[in-house]
């Protein structure tokens, strides 16, 4: 049962990339069933991000449409932090397709954060703004194919 | 000792101090972040317009998390805390809820970015020290927003030392502008770094280190920053408004809540 619900979630995608699920963000913490009830927990990307209560809907709606049960209780959790080191490896590529660079991995906060770009693989990049469209996105530039392109922030404990 | 959840809790003294710590982290965050997003469309340029809103919306999201704590604790439901009481109840400090600037932010808004500056920054050094030593908190549900709220933290830190260091090392005007809105911040920080009256028992309940030690923590995060820029260090502080952890403060906060609660208040029973 908890497998077959992984694979539900898999198609739950977050709503400001559509290519990547919350599995691949690594956003699931865990799936149980108590009682009769299917208790999902969740841990946000960024705390003030808008696509939270979207994505609980969205959970909801997968689930009652793929088991036809509305007896399905979605939670945030903060225990363990959501770190960008949870997206796998398949969210990475996926990321990449939509045009945002992953983040560094093992990042600590110390060392500089070198990014490559996500259409033409160039390090030849600069970065615009820190700061993106949404809480966990920044602004780069690629000065090799001239494309201007996101990167997905680096959240760390070290940090 | 630790308290894992709310049905722990060992005494009302506990309660009383946790409760207290928790209005003035929510209100500081939830009263800046409104501030902040005043700013929207009015920055110095398209990129920073882009950077603070993200900065406020993170912190609203920060404010959010900890009137999530104080439901969870009974203390009403979380869009009340925020939007529904009165400003005397508010615990704030009253440097985060003074106005931006002259104007309204719809008509002639003439604010000024160098307090923006500074406000924002040493806010945020001053919040950085303290979810560093609410990482430890006795209250564990505490504890690990902290964690979370930690690494959110790290970005806006970033952002705001770049601002600060630039402007008052920038000479002419920048310069000058700098150095008033120092002096104007440092006059009410002293209601920043405050814990109010129940400072003594939160320490007791481990809930989170004494101000004494905060503050030297503050002005030692600072250090580097005012001895590159060659301010004179450690910067003296002061509270001249009153203190917004005894529910003191100035109009500048009615005006603010009769704004931005003025859609909650037209049906308070209504699901956004």
């Amino acid at each position: 049962m908890t497998q077959h619900i992984w694979n539900i979630l898999h198609s739950v995608k977050d709503p400001e990339i559509d290519s990547v699920s919350i599995v691949d963000l690594g956003m699931v913490n865990s799936i149980k069933q108590v009682e009769d009830t299917i208790v999902i927990e969740l841990l946000p990307t960024f705390m003030g991000c808008p696509a939270l209560d979207i994505i609980k809907g969205n959970v909801k709606k997968a689930c009652k449409e793929e088991l036809g049960t509305d007896l399905v209780e979605v939670n945030f959790v903060y225990s363990p932090p959501w770190t960008s080191d949870r997206l796998t490896e398949g969210g990475r590529d996926r990321l990449k397709e939509f045009g945002i660079a992953p983040p560094p991995k093992n990042f600590t906060g110390e060392e500089d954060w070198q990014i490559q770009c996500p259409y033409c693989d160039s390090p030849y990049t600069s970065m615009e703004n820190l700061f993106g469209p949404t809480a966990c996105r920044s602004i780069l530039y690629c000065k090799q194919c001239k494309n201007p392109f996101e990167a997905m922030k680096p959240i760390s404990t070290m940090m | 000792m630790k308290v894992n959840s709310p049905s722990d809790i060992p005494n009302p003294d506990y309660k009383k101090a946790l409760l207290s710590l928790l209005y003035q982290l929510a209100d500081d965050d939830f009263i800046i972040a409104y501030r902040g997003s005043e700013w929207l469309g009015l920055a110095p340029h398209i990129e920073e317009d882009v950077a603070f809103s993200s900065i406020n919306q993170d912190t609203m999201g920060h404010a959010t998390m900890f009137y999530q704590l104080l439901e969870d604790l009974g203390e009403g439901d979380q869009d009340y805390l925020a939007h529904g009481r009165k400003a005397a109840e508010r615990k704030n400090a009253i440097l985060l809820e003074e106005v931006n600037g002259p104007g309204h932010y719809l008509k002639e808004p003439d604010y000024d970015w160098a307090y923006a500056v500074v406000r924002h920054y040493f806010y945020t050094v001053a919040k950085k020290v303290k979810i560093d030593s609410l990482k430890n908190s006795s209250y564990e549900p505490l504890a690990e927003m902290a964690i979370k709220m930690n690494t959110e933290l790290y970005y806006h830190l970033l952002h705001w030392k770049t601002w600060f260091i630039q402007l008052v090392n920038a000479g002419g005007e920048a310069t000058s502008r700098m150095n008033n809105a120092i002096e104007r911040v440092l006059n009410e920080f002293k209601g920043v770094l405050t814990l109010g009256p129940l400072g003594k028992e939160m320490t007791l309940m481990a809930l989170i280190e004494g101000e004494e030690n905060l503050t030297k923590r503050w002005e030692l995060a600072l250090q580097p920053v005012f001895q590159s820029t060659s301010l004179s260090f450690p910067p003296k502080v002061d509270m001249k408004k009153g203190n917004g952890r005894n529910g003191e403060h100035t109009t500048d906060l009615d005006t603010a809540l009769e704004t931005l609660s003025e859609v909650y208040n037209s049906n308070p029973a209504a699901t956004w």
